[in-house]
């Protein structure tokens, strides 16, 4: 018995000779990756985040072998998954509701990373990668959506692929090159169900680079301050008992709105098939781009509506030197913190309007909206990297709990 | 020693051929590659078929004045409206009012009766309401898109919303007094 176990041993280290998987892994997320001691439950959402990438694409794949990209025909493969491919039901309600919760995970990571400052030295590059990624779903969920073929499909893929047209000179010609004809049309809709396929594995691709950046400085913390090697605590068993954990609690909301209400955010007229003569009386994207849809209408004027949608993601990528304040967790930082919430408030408020007829007050509260949300970015922050005076930050991550009269 | 002198000079001269060589090389390599990009590109552009349903014939005869028919050409919606004097004239009136997409209503329609425009708004490509009794024409009495409320005037110029231009006028002939073909 004894024998055979050492052969297995053996045999796995002549393998780890020659392709050291495992000692891999155990450096990237096992016993070899020290991780600070005190991170809290919204340190959960990155594998959260992961998990239901890989979600995303299993259900894709065999949402797949059912689908037809073909003008006459995708709605009604859709609908013969959702009714008679074995199912169907279930991974085409996971893989549309999937879309949702990953955003919803992904903007609770990105408010975690707002808060703790973790976007600060050192992190940048890590940050950007998750801008990046941020901007591959949108583009990924957008294409996604496009392809049963539904009326709120169509129209979101006629209003979305115009913005391209407010670009001076070549614009039409970007447009037509991205439908392939003279509007949204079967070559659109081939196309887009190719890219859909192919994002989420660049997607995984820059995830890694993403993680990688990551473990060159290692985790931030709430307190955000440097963790001492005495201070952290091994990937392995510790984060990732507590992952799983999050991850059970997590599986219960998903499924629970797959089994029942797996229409909840989805819109009733998306089961309206696709008519090109008829533009429905009020398209609403997706709710998680409806803050940015939000703007896109605030601003009157075509082309810089659509320059400050663009801008209002793109400004994420300059953000460590816009917010140039050396305490990085707003745990430190009262003025900011306060600010903090009001965006987080601002955002919800802009998803709203996002969600109305653009006129009267949710157009007034957009203007609003949209002013406070570039003035928090380029006044705010600069001039609170200046001023705020910060609480006093601990020595260590323990000293706190070890010494807590100092 | 005056061997090694020699070979000193050569590897100095060696270093500038390799420079050199290595330099052509990438150059060579990226115009190649964007040599590849472009057909590649190219091909998402509108295919050979697509193209060659670029137009489309219908007959007017039966349009009754004050109002219009939608057909399609491309894909797209084309309005064709029976304008009655009264438009006519607005839109004649309006050619000196103040507007966003200078064109007089002359050079909107080959025959005034008939105005021809592809039905898309210039803003965000939706399709304008004001061909069907029912629907709101705007503040200007021409077409009005509900999208992000862009108001068009009875020539199908845009007055006001967020769109930057007039709506279209596709390329079109009269083959005959009651039929057309656009494209
Ligand atoms: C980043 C990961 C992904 C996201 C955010 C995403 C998002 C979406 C969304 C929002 C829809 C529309 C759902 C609906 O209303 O029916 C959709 C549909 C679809 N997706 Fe994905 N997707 C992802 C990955 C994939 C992958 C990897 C594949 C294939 C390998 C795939 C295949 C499909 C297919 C075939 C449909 C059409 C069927 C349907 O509409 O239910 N997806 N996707
Ligand atoms: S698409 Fe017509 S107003 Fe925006």
């Amino acid at each position: 018995m004894s024998t055979e176990k050492s052969r297995l041993m053996k045999a796995w280290e002549w393998h780890e000779q020659r392709l050291p998987i495992g000692s891999f892994l155990d450096h990237s997320l096992g016993s070899k990756y020290p991780a600070p001691k005190n991170l809290n439950y919204w340190w959960n959402f990155g594998s959260l985040a992961l998990f239901m990438l890989v979600t995303m694409i299993i259900t894709g794949v065999f949402l797949a072998m059912n689908y037809t990209a073909h003008v006459t025909l995708a709605f009604n493969s859709v609908e013969r998954i959702m009714r008679d491919v074995n199912n169907g039901w279930l991974i085409r309600y996971m893989h549309s509701n999937g879309a949702s919760f990953f955003f919803i995970v992904v903007y609770i990571h990105i408010f975690r990373g707002l808060y703790y400052g973790s976007y600060k030295p050192p992190r940048e590059v890590l940050w950007w990668m998750g801008v990046v990624i941020y901007l591959l779903m949108m583009a990924t969920a957008f294409m996604g959506y496009v392809l049963p073929w539904g009326q709120m499909s169509f129209w979101g893929a006629t209003v979305i692929t115009n913005l391209f047209s407010a670009i001076p000179g070549v614009g039409d010609a970007i447009v037509t090159l991205l439908w392939g004809g003279f509007s949204v049309d079967n070559p659109t809709l081939n196309r887009f169900f190719a890219l859909h396929y192919l994002l989420p594995f660049v997607i995984v691709g820059v995830v890694f680079i993403h993680i990688w950046a990551l473990h060159v400085p290692g985790s931030n913390n709430p307190l955000g301050i440097d963790a001492a090697p005495a201070d952290k605590i091994p990937f392995f068993p510790y984060y990732v008992a507590k992952d799983v954990f999050g991850l059970g609690v997590f599986l219960m909301v998903y499924f629970a709105v797959v089994f029942w209400a797996p229409n909840m955010m989805g819109d009733p007229l998306n089961y309206v098939p696709a008519n090109p003569m008829v533009t429905p009386p009020h398209i609403v994207p997706e709710w998680y781009y409806l803050p940015f849809y939000a703007i896109l209408r605030a601003i009157p004027d075509k082309l810089l509506g659509v320059v400050a949608m663009f801008g209002s993601i793109l400004i994420l990528f300059v953000l460590p030197w816009l917010d140039r304040h050396p305490v990085r967790s707003a745990s430190f930082r009262p003025i900011f913190r306060i600010f903090f919430w009001i965006f987080l408030a601002n955002g919800l408020m802009l998803g709203w309007c996002g969600a109305q007829l653009a006129e009267g007050l949710p157009l007034i509260l957009s203007r609003i909206g949209t002013f406070w949300y570039f003035f928090h970015f380029i006044v705010l922050l600069p001039l609170l990297s200046w001023i705020e005076t910060p609480k006093p930050l601990p020595a260590s991550i323990s000293q706190p709990v070890l010494s807590p009269a100092e | 020693m005056a061997n090694t002198a020699h070979a000193h000079a050569a590897a100095a001269q060696g270093e500038t051929r390799r420079d050199f060589l290595l330099h052509s090389t990438i150059a060579v390599g990226a115009v190649g590659t964007a040599m590849m990009v472009w057909p590649l590109i190219h091909s998402m552009n509108p295919a050979a078929d697509t193209l060659a349903l670029a137009t489309s014939e219908f007959s007017i005869a039966g349009i009754a004045e004050g109002s219009g028919i939608t057909v399609v050409w491309r894909g797209k919606p084309v309005f064709v409206r029976h304008r009655t004097a009264a438009e006519i004239e607005q839109a004649k009136k309006d050619d000196t009012a103040d507007l966003r997409d200078p064109m007089t209503d002359a050079k909107r329609a080959q025959k005034p009766e008939y105005l021809i425009l592809v039905g898309v708004c210039t803003h965000l490509g939706c399709i304008p309401l004001g061909m069907k009794p029912s629907e709101p024409r705007g503040e200007y009495g021409g077409w009005f898109c509900p999208c992000h409320g862009s108001h068009y005037d009875t020539s199908g110029r845009i007055r006001k919303g967020p769109a930057p231009l007039n709506l279209a006028v596709p390329p079109y002939q009269y083959i005959n007094d009651t039929t057309v073909r656009v494209g």
